[in-house]
């Protein structure tokens, strides 16, 4: 298809590092949030375990997931609320698009939902006549920009505040030139609360759906998606059926995981819990699989759907915070992304596994322990059995593993490389060798270590 | 005791005296060591480019070489993680489950084989340590940054026995390089941002050389360093503690 035509992480990568300054303003923004992280959890003495502890909750919720949907569905539709499902993300957006038109509606407010992104909700809504506004601020910042979110906790973290005083000055009419940071957000409050009061449909996302009891939490800093919910007469919520928890309590060890790991805060500053509809009002709760039925049954992924979307993965990852989310061409980016995304179209998202060192680190920040570098590594070999390694690579592939697979070849290979460095140094040290463009070959030796040894030990 | 040898392709050809000081470290502490000639790759270049599938000769010929020993010892924690994480054959699978269990990245032979208490070594110098991530995260050579749990570095415990020597404080004491295996080619602008970051962090701190337990970080930061012309080296962790 087009595929040959979009730009894949490495490319969209190295346009991100033309401007290097701007790189290093990324990396030290995202490396002080993971500072943030640090110090936080090192306040708990008892974060190893849990971690622990969030991971096993998980664990048994998909194990049992099918159990405990049907649960939090009974408890949902004894408390009033309407509950829908959606096979994956077109039906996602039919149900939320016939919801507002029941209405008769074409305009509407959302928090933030990174379901939403993956289902292209928005374009989708916008291509049928609906005015979508954002009501999170980054988001609404990114939305004006006519940008994706580049961050799953952080959705403009790659705008400075110059950007986003001229995004205010273009659409929200405030003086060129002010990027104070009050001032701007003062300007989107006032912007905002005007939305909230007049829509009368507010979607929000889903965090925590508690089964036990029916009803969910919406975490936000900002209060958005309660002025959302609570001014409208209809709130739809919208989560991936991997949101489920068992039972209230377990919150007691989500929340304290969710934002120490986010951005270092012991709790958000709004946990919300939804239980009801209110006198009058309506509430419907869209459970989307969208992919994660798969995903669930693939074994060695699996359990990449205990993600919490806190984002910790992404701030510590010495990669996306060189690259930027949008290298990503995801809608969820980073680590998290790079495993979660090659389950909904292998094809178009086989070069994320390979955009890690495999250096682990985001594995070790996981406040639920998904094993994410591992599984990184296994994609890679899925990626490539089903035939979607580029045929280069595939060619330099079987003729290193012959030659490795031989020692009088490998010998022969080696001895031939180190002549060609030290005596046609040009032929290697040239533009078409992607290692030399920024950094010099190692000096050859005279000797192989195994000619030395041969020389030195070798007496039998 | 004997040990078998195994140097990654890549020392054995670019890097020999790295290989020369860990034979003669080993030697020096009383190990009887053996390095058997027919040796190449461990493998890992094509596995985690996504060709596992292809390392079955790699793995043949390893399990061949190295079956007899009651120890294999590589300079690397990189392609010792590979071999204890993938080294197969179903033909002899208790065969390659001994060895994944034999296989010791140099570092933690010496601390935790042979216990080694002092050295005697000298390197008056100012030196960076590179937690190379493969040894940190997947050997544990050292505690990581990321977890709450207590402190402890075996090849920071081995270089505090060499006199006069000065380790560096870093900003970031255990960030990854870049260079990541064909990451390096395959993703070049962000694997040399990266290493250009890590060099700096050495830099700005003084060192006078880059140390670590694997080569092939080092390798990268050296191809760094002597492009921007600066005088500080690189030098494989043994060939300190091998020292004077």
């Amino acid at each position: 298809m087009e595929s040959g035509t979009i730009k894949d992480h490495a490319e969209l990568a190295a346009d991100f590092n033309k401007d290097e300054a701007r790189v290093d303003w990324h990396d030290e923004t995202l490396w002080w949030i993971r500072q943030k992280r640090d110090k936080s959890v090192h306040q708990i003495p008892e974060w190893e375990a849990l971690r622990e502890m969030g991971s096993q909750i998980k664990n048994n919720v998909l194990a049992n997931l099918d159990k405990y949907l049907l649960q939090f569905e009974a408890n949902a539709l004894a408390n009033g609320v309407k509950i829908h499902w959606a096979a994956d993300a077109k039906e996602h957006n039919q149900i939320v698009l016939s919801l507002l038109r029941e209405q008769s509606l074409s305009r509407m407010v959302k928090s933030k939902s990174m379901l939403t992104e993956e289902c292209g909700l928005n374009e989708y809504l916008e291509h049928n006549g609906i005015q979508v506004i954002d009501s999170d601020l980054g988001e609404r910042i990114v939305q004006l920009a006519k940008e994706a979110p580049s961050h799953i906790v952080l959705p403009c973290i790659h705008k400075k505040k110059e950007e986003i005083g001229e995004l205010f000055h273009q659409h929200l009419g405030t003086p060129k030139g002010n990027s104070d940071p009050q001032f701007l957000t003062d300007t989107a409050r006032a912007h905002l609360r005007e939305i909230f009061l007049t829509r009368k449909v507010a979607l929000t996302g889903v965090n925590f759906a508690v089964a036990e009891t029916g009803e969910i939490v919406v975490c936000t800093n900002e209060g958005n998606a309660d002025m959302g919910a609570n001014l409208a007469d209809v709130h739809i919520a919208s989560m991936g059926i991997e949101k489920i928890i068992p039972e209230r309590r377990h919150l007691g060890v989500f929340l304290r995981l969710l934002t120490r790991s986010a951005t270092g805060q012991p709790i958000t500053t709004y946990s919300s819990h939804f239980k009801k509809p209110a006198e009058g009002k309506e509430m419907h709760i869209i459970l989307v699989d969208n992919g994660r039925s798969e995903q669930l049954g693939r074994e060695d992924f699996r359990n990449s759907l205990k993600c919490i979307r806190c984002g910790a993965c992404m701030n510590t990852c010495p990669v996306y915070r060189r690259s930027g989310g949008h290298s990503y061409h995801s809608a969820i980016a980073g680590p998290i992304g790079s495993i979660l995304a090659p389950n909904l179209d292998m094809k178009k998202y086989a070069d994320l596994p390979f955009a890690s060192t495999l250096c682990g680190s985001c594995t070790n920040v996981c406040p639920v322990k998904i094993d994410i570098h591992d599984q990184l590594y296994k994609w890679r070999q899925v990626i490539v059995k089903n035939g979607y390694a580029p045929e280069t690579k595939k060619v330099a592939m079987k003729v290193m593993s012959w030659t490795l697979a031989s020692p009088t070849a490998y010998h022969t290979a080696g001895k031939a490389a180190r002549l060609l460095l030290k005596y046609a140094p040009f032929t290697v040290n040239n533009k078409l060798n992607l290692w030399y463009k920024h950094r010099d070959m190692p000096a050859p030796p005279e000797q192989s270590f195994g000619e030395w040894y041969k020389a030195n030990r070798n007496k039998g | 005791m004997t040990v078998g040898l195994f140097i990654p392709c890549y020392v054995d050809q670019f890097y020999p005296g790295a290989a020369i000081a860990t034979l003669q470290l080993l030697e020096k502490l009383g190990v009887k060591v053996v390095y058997p000639q027919n040796q190449t790759c461990c493998g890992q270049p094509m596995a985690n480019s996504g060709f596992e599938h292809l390392t079955g000769g790699c793995n043949d010929l390893f399990i061949k070489n190295f079956a007899e020993f009651d120890y294999v010892v590589a300079p690397s924690g990189s392609c010792a993680l590979h071999l204890k994480q993938h080294l197969h054959d179903e033909s002899q699978p208790e065969v390659a489950a001994k060895l994944r269990t034999n296989i010791y990245e140099l570092t933690s032979f010496l601390t935790d084989v042979l216990k080694v208490e002092e050295l005697p070594a000298r390197f008056p110098h100012k030196v960076g340590v590179h937690q190379s991530c493969h040894g940190q995260r997947g050997l544990h050579l050292s505690q990581m940054s990321e977890l709450v749990a207590p402190g402890f570095s075996k090849p920071g415990r081995l270089l505090n026995m060499v006199k006069d020597i000065e380790i560096i404080p870093l900003n970031r004491i255990d960030e990854c390089c870049g260079f990541g295996g064909t990451f390096c080619v395959a993703e070049e602008a962000v694997s040399v941002k990266m290493g250009v970051d890590r060099v700096a962090d050495h830099l700005q701190h003084g060192a006078e050389y880059i140390t670590g337990v694997d080569m092939s970080c080092l390798m990268h930061m050296e191809g760094i360093l002597n492009r921007e012309g600066s005088k500080v080296k690189v030098l494989h962790i043994a060939e300190i503690l091998n020292g004077e």
